[in-house]
């Protein structure tokens, strides 16, 4: 178990480190950033004087350790757009885009895990079939345009549900949040649904096609041999085995619900840091932006890491000979 | 005595994008209790199938077409999935070739013990457990008491095989199939689990249908065999009579194919052709167009049983070629 985890861990720090790079080079190689601050305006001496300031002669090497440094302790620099620093500003926008995400995963968990084993169980059934065939239009379609169908039935027409924003938010310590007002559940429920759409789908389709595979398994053939009834087996035998891999997709695809959710929050101005993050690139807004990547890619990170030890608690086979002299 | 399995006139077809494909045709089979029969033949001969149509574990695209099948007199071959749900496990226990793949790798041992029991009666955690326990100390696992709660990865080829067993004997059913128990297990395994089912089949009176195509299992293990050919049966009868004097050139040449330590050959005797596909049977009797002795009739009649001693052999020349 030790060497297994430290082994992920390990890859999951160097990993980090690539990310850091990357978004370190961001600010030496797109533009200057002297000029961004200082303008066309200032003198050659000006802008040496601020590059000596902010260590910007320094080796390369000795730059990207001291940016190293100030990410970990929370120094994420100051965007240029808002002159804040880009900590203060993922703190006020990050609740918005973890509680959207966290409730678009829930959706689709709750909705794709059921609707797959039923598509799988009662496979020639009519109901299975309309929901593949949905679930094909949830695929295909690009969600962009999901949501602004929902914005069009649900706010325009029915007037049922806010089209933009995130309604009254309360503070619960520094994180503000939309679950304890009606009016920030209201706004959570159009955006939460366009963002699970795709996932819903595809989780509907993975489900179904594991548990397809899982049925034609031997042991399968061998507990129908001895007797047990359908509903044990498709509960008790075929559902775990079936789990095992959707575990692994649906917590890789948790990282991507943050990272699709740009798409969402510009449709509905949701104020979270996708839309943070599209703002940044129309103004350039390099320390906004490297902090960004870096923060989805720490997401990524700790997912997957989360989802192979998890998996190494799931499945036996994985925790090797310790369990047989118990 | 009365039989405890009675297959009268069994036919089985697969519905194919050919269309439909005979797949078993008019078998015949009765087996007494504690009798055990061995059903052997090559690789699509229908073997398997035919077991399958006992348990009525059928692959989806096949059903059986006419026949009828008897457990202690009663029909099985026309219940519902829910009653055979009944039937399955309780009163016949099934045993797959694959001890690796017959066991569900996340759950341990014990909980698919316990899981079967709990399909067919009310029986407390606990007890559940002494069971499971009795079942493994029964079909020999050493120190079974620790490995309960262990999962099947932790076994070996052979235990799994035991454990596979103890699961398919839980409830004690009077008719065990096995399904080439021992093809996919080391040959120095293959004599100890064979033993195992002899003994346990003798200690709980109960039958067994053997599915394999090794003679030498065969010879070992069976009562009565019956040999497949093409979906039918060529040859039944005891073991000795039919091993020792195959009056069904089929038989014949099969049994002449196996390399002997006293016979010393240039080369093995081997049966010209192959099997024919289920979409190919020919007319008459399904060997003739491989066998040394077909004559015209052979083309155009398909053979009755013929009885030759305490056999049945389907050949129209069967009286010449047994004596």
């Amino acid at each position: 178990m030790l060497r297994y985890t430290l082994r992920r861990v390990l890859q999951a720090i160097f990993v980090m480190l690539s990310v850091g790079f990357i978004s370190f080079s961001m600010f030496t190689f797109v533009g200057d950033p002297i000029l961004h601050m200082i303008g066309t305006e200032g003198t050659a001496a000006d802008r040496e004087a601020l590059r000596n300031a902010l260590g910007l002669n320094d080796p390369l090497i000795v730059q990207y350790v001291s940016f190293l440094g100030k990410m970990l302790t929370g120094d994420f620099g100051i965007s240029y757009r808002l002159s804040m620093p880009v900590s203060d500003l993922i703190v006020e926008r990050l609740p918005a885009t973890l509680e959207l995400a966290a409730c678009a995963i829930a959706l689709s968990i709750i909705i794709g895990i059921p609707l797959g084993i039923f598509t799988a169980i009662r496979r020639k059934s009519w109901v299975s079939q309309g929901i593949l065939m949905g679930s094909l239009v949830g695929v295909s379609l690009p969600t962009f345009v999901i949501g602004m169908f929902l914005i069009l039935i649900f706010s325009v027409n029915l007037g049922w549900l806010p089209a933009f924003g995130r309604g009254e938010t309360a503070m619960v310590g520094n994180w503000s949040t939309g679950f304890l007002t009606t009016s920030g559940l209201r706004s959570l429920i159009l955006p939460s649904i366009m963002l699970a759409f795709f996932q819903t789908t595809l989780i509907i389709r993975l489900v179904r096609a594991e548990m397809l595979e899982v049925l034609e398994q031997e042991y399968i053939r061998f507990a129908r041999a001895r007797g047990l009834s359908d509903r044990v087996i498709w509960f008790g035998e075929a559902l775990k085995n079936t789990l095992v891999p959707v575990m692994t997709i649906v917590g890789l695809q948790m990282g991507s619900v943050i990272a699709f959710s740009i798409i969402t929050e510009t449709v509905f101005q949701w104020p979270g840091l996708g839309l943070l993050f599209i703002q940044a690139v129309e103004n350039a807004d390099i320390p906004v932006l490297a902090t960004y990547l870096v923060l989805v890619s720490a997401f990524f990170v700790g997912l997957n890491l989360l989802v192979d030890l998890l998996y190494y608690l799931v499945d036996p086979r994985l925790r090797g000979g310790q369990g047989a002299p118990k | 005595m009365s039989a405890l399995l009675e297959i009268r006139n069994l036919s089985a077809t697969f519905a194919t994008r050919r269309g439909i494909v005979s797949a078993l045709s008019n078998i015949d089979l009765s087996l007494a209790p504690g009798e055990i029969l061995a059903l052997v033949g090559e690789s699509g001969a229908g073997k398997s199938l035919a077991s399958s149509c006992i348990n009525g574990l059928l692959p989806r695209n096949c059903r059986i077409s006419e026949g009828e099948v008897l457990l202690e007199g009663q029909r099985i071959d026309n219940l519902s999935n829910k009653q055979m749900e009944k039937i399955r496990g309780a009163q016949i226990g099934t045993i797959f070739q694959d001890p690796l793949t017959s066991l569900n790798p996340l759950y341990t041992v014990c909980q698919q013990i316990t899981r079967t029991l709990r399909a067919h009666r009310y029986i407390s955690d606990a007890d559940a457990q002494k069971r499971a326990l009795e079942l493994l100390e029964e079909v020999g696992i050493p120190g079974a008491a620790q490995r309960l709660h262990a999962y099947p990865h932790e076994f070996s080829g052979g235990m799994r095989q035991r454990v596979v067993i103890a699961m398919a004997l839980a409830l004690r059913p009077k008719l065990i199939i096995a399904d080439e128990p021992t093809t996919a297990l080391d040959v120095s395994i293959q004599a100890q689990i064979l033993e195992l089912l002899r003994r346990l089949s003798k200690d709980h009176g109960a039958s067994v249908i053997l599915v394999t195509h090794d003679m030498g299992v065969v010879a070992e293990t069976a009562d009565r065999v019956a040999v497949l050919y093409a979906g039918r049966i060529a040859e039944t009868g005891p073991v000795a009579d039919v091993l020792l004097r195959p009056a069904h050139p089929y038989t014949q040449g099969l049994l002449g194919s196996i390399p002997s330590m006293e016979r010393k050959l240039a080369r093995l005797p081997q049966i010209p052709g192959s099997m024919p596909g289920l979409t190919a049977i020919p007319q008459g009797c399904a060997f003739n167009p491989r066998c040394p002795r077909t004559a015209d009739v052979c083309r155009q009649v398909r053979p009755e049983a013929h009885l030759a001693g305490a056999r049945r052999v389907f050949c129209h020349f069967a009286e010449e070629l047994a004596s």
